[in-house]
């Protein structure tokens, strides 16, 4: 039986607005089994999004949903999870949302391991506002606003979730599309803080400025380059160069934010 | 195992071909802007054009 993706859609909302081959669609598909398989129930579900084009997700689904402000979405999905703790807190993102307009919203919510799980989805430049670079475009490459060139370093978005503070840190590509559920739902089960960066294919804004033929092309290169956890810690840093690893890349258990609020809610009652 | 029944949904695809180039036994083919599957016989329920279609619009029926 095909998974019955129907269930967790808006009626009549198909098709979405991504471009045709954007690897989003790939990823939204890896969220919808991810929460089937931790049978999420929808109405204690909430999925959380900023602006930009991944952020058009929450549209399509039958949960509760929020669009907010550019780069807010960790800010509103914390007001959620504080208000109503037991409330499942998906977000989902853009790098140029969660990164760099939402940068300090993200680090933040990173280092309260408030029990969420964020979605970052990176594709390396500002999509839907027509080619900008983002801090994930990697330098040298040829953003709208960088046509000789990017000349700025990249973040590494999962180098700083775990710099943050977050206590699950996964990466994966759309390529791997079996893997971006496995790891979402991973994210899920955490309690705590979950960031998982699922590299994504622009063909629109980024490929085809950077001289990838086509979606295929784009979709082929994460296949080349990513590399397994697992094998990456026994290849060399050179090895490692231009690599991506996927898989689980940091998990550790640390006092949850809203049980510790709690417990601070209960001494300031007591006196 | 009976051959799996392959569902194109027309109105969804928005002919990114990323189906056709991941198809192990090269099914589907491009007709245009859409995708055709011109040798359903052949598919062997890998799931792989349904995994990576971004648009809902292909689905793979094994029952």
């Amino acid at each position: 039986m095909a998974f019955d993706y129907d269930k967790y859609l808006r009626p009549g909302k198909l098709p979405h607005i991504w471009c045709p081959g954007c690897g989003h669609g790939i990823v939204f598909k890896g969220l919808l089994r991810a929460i089937d398989a931790c049978e999420l129930e929808k109405n204690r579900t909430a999925i959380v999004s900023g602006i930009g084009c991944a952020s058009r997700l929450p549209g399509y689904v039958d949960f509760n949903t929020l669009h907010t402000a550019h780069g807010r979405a960790a800010a509103f999905a914390t007001g959620i999870k504080m208000a109503q703790p037991d409330m499942n807190v998906l977000v989902v993102g853009g790098d140029g949302d969660g990164v760099a307009i939402g940068g300090n919203h993200f680090i933040h919510a990173c280092r309260r391991n408030i029990d969420m799980t964020y979605v970052i989805l990176n594709n390396f430049i500002y999509g839907m506002t027509g080619g900008q670079f983002s801090p994930c475009t990697p330098t040298g490459d040829k953003a709208s606003t960088t046509p000789y060139g990017n000349p700025d370093p990249t973040f590494d978005i999962s180098k700083l979730a775990i710099g943050a503070g977050a206590t699950f840190v996964a990466r994966t590509t759309a390529y791997h599309a079996t893997q971006i559920d496995k790891l979402i739902a991973e994210g899920i089960r955490h309690k705590g803080m979950a960031i998982i960066e699922v590299l994504d294919d622009c063909p629109t804004t980024y490929g085809r400025r950077n001289k990838f033929r086509s979606v295929v092309d784009m979709m082929k290169r994460f296949k080349e380059l990513a590399v397994p956890v697992a094998k990456a810690a026994t290849m060399s840093k050179e090895e490692l160069e231009g690599k991506i690893v996927t898989g689980i890349l940091h998990r550790e258990e640390r006092p949850e934010y809203c049980e510790q609020y709690a417990e601070v809610v209960k001494r300031a009652q007591n006196l | 195992m009976n051959t799996p029944r392959l569902e194109i949904i027309e109105q969804y695809c928005k002919g990114c071909s990323i189906c056709v180039e991941f198809c192990p036994t090269n099914v589907l083919e491009m007709d245009g802007f859409l995708v055709k599957a011109i040798r359903p016989d052949a598919c062997i329920g890998c799931m792989q054009c349904e995994l990576r279609c971004p648009d809902f619009a292909i689905r793979v029926h094994k029952d």
